[in-house]
């Protein structure tokens, strides 16, 4: 195992002219649970997709649990887990299937994979949904399996872009105990999110993003203390200029 | 590259087959509906039977002393199981119903035609006595069987008329020898046709592969799976393994459906699993294609109209369309054009399974699969999956 689990050195993405992330350097430790948060356009999703390999880097470098995202993206692949902004499924599928078949891209073995879907899917509460076709899920249901999707192979490190949006706010705290539970096993979890209570209740670590330069890292209560506000919420508009609102 | 991982891709892939309506019907009901339609349309029920035709008549002779000659000729056309007969009492509604479809040819019999033929009969050695009368004979332009095939039978059953059995019997210094084509007035059109299905219905796995892959990549599947350790190649042979394994089930559709409505193929077992094979390799050439029209499209719909113009050439020129000319020229690109032939020489000409020619189109269609496929995975890969 590596000294950190994500390790990111003066990372920059070009896309023509347009500069999403600039210079960005984060070290991020093993079990922590790290919030990247930042205005639409910030560059959050950018630093998420060169982590799990489907971006290459203009310069820098990044690595996930050692391996190099350029150099070794197969290795990366093999210790996270992802969990899309827009969450992709196959409609014809059920929830069930759908997990299972991202459990065999990670070579799960089969007597593990029905056992472990059947364990989340309680944990998630989905357990009454998950062996109906996807096609006629709830928003909500379609995140739930999409999360489960991404942490079938009980990845070292997962990486949750938006996990919650456009959820119920019951459905949004079956979510976040999940998350929760991830953490009190150990794993490493990248979380981006719009929501700052979001943030401040589950993050252990934050990072604020602004037009692709990293403007603060810290703990939520650390952040909140140094700037003299009552919560992230008001961190974050006093370092970006923009409300929350205005930054969804 | 990892063998669970492609079943598992292509074990999702038939899943979708069987679950997604538009996609069953494409790849699995339209094959059969295809053949029942054209089977019945085309003579396939109980393959074998005689054609018949239909066959207006108006006797202008009916009336007169020597009647009984052109009533036999009516009685002999009816009785030669080729035409049935319907009689009309006037020259405009034997044409009207000609010009509408409900007959394939009208004849006119004409007044004096049994004068003529007692004319013969008095002075059979003597032309210069006899009364000449002239049949009018009028065929539907529009059926090219019935332009060739009425008028000799017409003739025949005149000759039956006026001399008899005999009249095939007469004894002349030359005569033609026994014909080759052996049975071959016991083939329908449908026989001619039902080789060119099998090619017909994998054509459309082309529009299927399209629209899956701008789908996957559209709604953010493709990159899911890259952020998993499965690879590009797991996913493309997964692609090519379910459209081949579904190429086979269309091929046994297709036997089985032609084999309800009578369709015997005049080949045995060997020529039939070379059927499958050489399919088996059109599907080859079908995902080619559609991961190139996926390539060139922004969505789904535009993949569908895209694939088109590969589908549309395969289906005019490559399958059970009659060419000729120019048409036959440019269907030597056509591969579907090289899996009609092959299974029309086994099954309607039951070449042996030496024939060379079926070996060269396998290996035609085999290379032009691979050469296809190899194109359409490098430019998905390079320029469309993204």
């Amino acid at each position: 195992m590596s000294e950190s689990a994500i390790t990111i050195t003066n990372l920059t993405k070009r896309f023509d002219d347009i500069t999403a992330i600039e210079n960005l350097s984060l070290e991020i430790g093993w079990g922590e649970l790290f919030g990247i948060l930042g205005p639409n356009g910030a560059g959050k999703s950018t630093t998420v997709n060169i982590l799990n390999t489907l971006l290459k880097p203009t310069d820098g470098s990044a690595t996930v649990d050692g391996h190099d995202v350029v150099y070794d993206p197969e290795g990366v692949r093999e210790v996270i887990g992802v969990c899309p902004q827009e969450p992709a499924f196959y409609r014809f599928l059920t929830g069930e299937e759908n997990i299972i078949l991202m459990g065999e891209m990670h070579l799960v073995p089969s007597d593990v994979l029905k056992e472990r879907v059947k364990t989340m899917a309680e944990k998630i509460g989905m357990e009454d949904h998950i062996k109906r076709r996807s096609k006629d899920y709830s928003g909500g249901m379609i995140r739930r399996v999409s999360m489960l999707m991404a942490l079938i192979n009980n990845p070292k490190i997962a990486l949750l872009d938006e996990p919650t949006v456009a959820m119920d706010p019951n459905s949004r705290r079956a979510v976040w105990d999940f998350i929760r539970e991830l953490k009190a096993q150990g794993k490493t979890v990248i979380l981006t999110t719009h929501y700052m209570e979001e943030a401040q209740e589950l993050c252990d670590r934050v990072a604020i993003i602004d037009n692709g330069l990293l403007i603060e890292i810290g703990s939520p209560s650390e952040l909140v203390e140094k700037h003299k506000v009552k919560n992230l919420e008001e961190v974050f508009l006093k370092l970006t200029g923009k409300k929350l609102r205005e930054a969804v | 590259m990892n063998l669970r991982r492609i079943l598992a891709l292509t074990k999702k892939e038939l899943k979708k087959t069987t679950r997604e309506p538009a996609v069953l019907f494409l790849l699995i009901i339209f094959p059969i509906m295809i053949t029942f339609v054209f089977g019945l349309a085309f003579g396939g029920i109980g393959g074998g039977t005689a054609t018949s035709f239909d066959v207006g008549v108006l006797n202008l002779d009916a009336t007169s002393p020597q009647a009984d000659w052109s009533l036999a000729f009516v009685d002999n056309l009816t009785a030669s199981e080729v035409f049935v007969t319907h009689a009309y009492s006037d020259n405009d509604s034997g044409h009207s119903a000609l010009i509408q479809g409900d007959l394939d040819a009208f004849i006119i019999i004409p007044e004096g035609f049994g004068d003529s033929v007692a004319s013969y009969y008095g002075s059979p050695l003597d032309p210069s006595a006899w009364t000449n009368s002239t049949i009018e004979l009028y065929v539907d332009s529009g059926s090219q069987m019935a332009v060739s095939a009425i008028p000799p039978l017409v003739k025949e059953v005149l000759m039956r008329t006026l001399f008899g059995n005999d009249a095939m019997t007469i004894i002349l210094p030359v005569e033609i020898g026994n014909l080759g084509l052996v049975e071959s007035s016991a083939l329908t059109q449908w026989d001619f046709m039902a080789p060119g299905i099998f090619a017909f219905a994998a054509i459309f796995m082309t529009m299927i592969v399209a629209q899956t892959m701008t789908v996957e990549r559209d709604e953010g599947l493709l990159k899911r799976l890259r952020t998993t350790p499965a690879s590009s190649a797991d996913y493309m042979i997964s692609q090519t393994v379910s459209y081949m394994i579904i190429a086979l089930v269309q091929v046994a559709l297709v036997l089985t459906s032609s084999f309800v409505i009578g369709y015997r193929p005049a080949t045995g077992i060997a020529g039939v699993a070379f059927a499958f094979v050489i399919t088996f390799a059109f599907s080859l050439v079908a995902v080619g294609f559609g991961l190139i029209s996926a390539t060139v499209s922004k969505s789904a719909e535009s993949a569908t109209g895209v694939s088109f113009v590969f589908i549309m050439p395969q289906m005019f020129l490559g399958t059970f369309m009659p060419l000729g000319g120019a048409t036959e020229m440019i269907s030597k690109f056509i591969p579907s054009k090289y899996v009609t032939e092959a299974i029309t020489t086994l099954f309607l000409r039951g070449a042996p399974m030496t024939t060379p020619v079926i070996w060269i189109d396998l290996a035609i269609v085999s290379v032009i699969g691979f050469l296809l496929l190899a194109i359409g995975v490098i430019l998905f890969e390079r320029y469309g999956s993204r």
